[in-house]
């Protein structure tokens, strides 16, 4: 090609791409990097009324975050929902993704797209009709339960009871989504395969075991960091289903950062917390790339 | 065999009904006359159905106004986000110029960022803009979708070389080649992403609710958010509310769900 020809072809190339990547850079890049900046000063709401009020103060946000109880209990209570919700939202999909998957199943796409349907819906919507379903004298939850004997719970009421009952809402929210990308995954997995181990004598949970999960086991890491990644950014869910409560048992990380932020206007303290839901969020990444190099996914 | 395939299909079938019946009770619920929900036990159907919830949803409420809202929001939203992304994941699919390829990986670098990281910090710039309670402040996040390029980019990777070749030799512009040749290529991507951004910006919360302040401006979710905080007792409102801010979607999903989900994959697996 001629050097006219290759110098418009850049020229395009910049045309179509600068738009975008000046959105980036304005929209997100440089709030993301300001964020640490905001982090080391006391950005509160006498600075938002006249900047002349702001000081740099090192690392005192980050120094008066430790001595925070409030600032643990989201950290606890964050830390908690990836704990318990990581293995019961990846079995949940992975379970509903070898039912789809299932040879003897008819009309497949029907169930594909029913149990996909949770995760389209509007969170907000969800939560509030959650929020109906787990009432503790009305709630549909504990009429079924009531039929095994079980008396009822105060889901939303009681500090023990409310996160796993936010738990199962975000489970029944995004099990579809990890679904789809287990089916994805399966289906590259040969039949003959498990066909062979079944004509060994190999019973369901031994298939499972030796065969399939050893052929999904990257799309488990990938599914596993998802949900973590997911389970670090729980706003809204407390947001309308508790407010946080009870006794704070359901304060997750941005929920501590929306109230320092846009409710006590402690933007500094806020941006620090930003950035320490950054840390975290890289640090599980950075892991993932690690196990993924050592099993040799990538 | 046969008995096999039917008790397979019978329990998928219960998995499913048992996965969607929270959205039938919400229907259902919002069809009911007040305080008929809150009883024991929970009633599954309206005794006498009535459009009342929706009339005072409506009327005393004003729920058109948020719905116009978020309707209004969610379609500019996926109108800037297609003119941002589709020309930026061509260019970096099939034009080469300097530093493509390192800005590039920086790109999918980013990906791993959760906007919600620089959240303070572009409130304070929008404020500094004068956008903050505006539709402008609402829409600027989706002008920077990372995930938009990175998806058309991945689609257009797979358009040969020589057709962008033949038609630069026909003395055909870059820019009547993205117009002509390339964007009816594009369009099942183009429509994956427009019903993605679409989905995701109407369903989306934490932002709309910090940038909007406004009773007249703010979108479906935040106003059923705010209203659920304090309307604790009004089950069918609420409901009735919920059906309001979720069917668009989940209708919009329906209608288009073959190219939500092979998009779904493209994204994730790939990525």
């Amino acid at each position: 090609m001629s050097a006219a020809g290759r110098a418009s072809e850049a020229r395009a190339g910049w045309a179509m791409s600068s738009p975008a990547l000046a959105a980036i850079i304005l929209f997100f890049v440089l709030p993301a990097i300001a964020s640490l900046f905001l982090s080391f000063t006391d950005f509160d709401i006498y600075a938002l009324a006249d900047i002349g009020n702001l000081r740099f103060v090192g690392l005192a946000n980050y120094a008066r975050l430790i001595e925070n109880p409030l600032f643990w209990k989201a950290m606890t209570n964050t830390l908690l929902f990836v704990a318990a919700g990581t293995p019961l939202i990846v079995a949940l999909s992975l379970f509903a993704a070898m039912l789809v998957n299932s040879r003897w199943l008819k009309w497949r796409p029907v169930w594909r797209v029913a149990l996909f349907a949770p995760y389209v819906t509007t969170l907000v919507a969800t939560a509030v009709v959650w929020r109906y379903l787990l009432h503790t004298r009305y709630g549909l939850i504990n009429y079924l339960l009531s039929f095994f004997g079980v008396p009822p719970i105060d889901w939303l009421g009681d500090p023990h009871a409310s996160l796993p009952a936010i738990l199962i809402f975000v489970g029944w929210k995004t099990f579809g989504y990890n679904m789809i990308i287990f089916l994805a995954a399966l289906q590259t997995v040969p039949r003959e395969l498990d066909e062979a181990a079944r004509i060994d004598g190999a019973g369901w949970f031994t298939r499972l075991r030796h065969v399939t999960l050893p052929a999904i086991a990257p799309t488990v890491l990938l599914v596993s960091v998802l949900t973590i990644a997911g389970m670090f950014q729980l706003f809204a869910e407390p947001y309308v289903m508790t407010q946080g409560g009870p006794a704070q048992s359901t304060v997750t990380i941005l929920y501590f950062m929306y109230e320092e932020g846009f409710k006590w206007w402690n933007l500094g303290s806020g941006a620090a917390v930003a950035f320490l839901l950054f840390l975290c969020i890289l640090a599980v990444t950075l892991v993932q790339l690690r196990l993924a190099k050592r099993s040799g996914a990538i | 065999m046969s008995l096999r395939r039917w008790s397979v299909t019978l329990f998928a079938a219960l998995v499913a009904l048992v996965t969607i019946a929270p959205l039938l009770w919400m229907v259902s619920v919002s069809f009911m006359v007040r305080g008929e929900a809150a009883q024991f036990p929970p009633p599954l159907w309206p005794a006498n159905p009535t459009l009342e919830n929706y009339r005072l949803l409506f009327g005393t409420f004003g729920v058109g106004r948020f719905l116009l809202n978020s309707v209004l929001i969610s379609t500019l939203a996926t109108g800037l986000a297609l003119l941002f992304t589709i020309p930026a994941g061509y260019a970096f699919a099939k034009l080469r110029f300097k530093g493509r390829d390192a800005i590039f990986r920086m790109l999918v670098a980013a990906l791993v960022v959760p906007g919600q990281v620089g959240m303070l910090p572009l409130f304070l710039e929008l404020k500094a803009m004068g956008l903050v309670n505006s539709y402008a402040g609402a829409l600027v996040p989706w002008l920077a979708g990372i995930f938009g390029i990175f998806l058309v980019r991945q689609y257009c990777l797979s358009i040969p070389d020589e057709m962008l070749e033949a038609a630069r030799i026909d003395g055909a512009s870059e820019g009547q080649i993205l117009r002509r040749i390339v964007l009816p290529i594009l369009t099942p991507i183009i429509v994956t992403l427009a019903v993605y951004v679409f989905l995701s910006s109407w369903n989306d919360f934490m932002w709309p609710l910090i940038i909007l302040a406004d009773q007249d401006l703010v979108t479906l979710p935040v106003a059923l958010a705010v209203n659920s905080r304090q309307n604790v007792q009004d089950y069918e409102i609420m409901m009735a509310g919920a059906v309001v801010t979720t069917l668009p979607v989940l209708i919009l999903f329906l209608a288009l769900q073959r190219y939500y989900l092979s998009g779904l994959l493209t994204g994730s697996v790939k990525g």
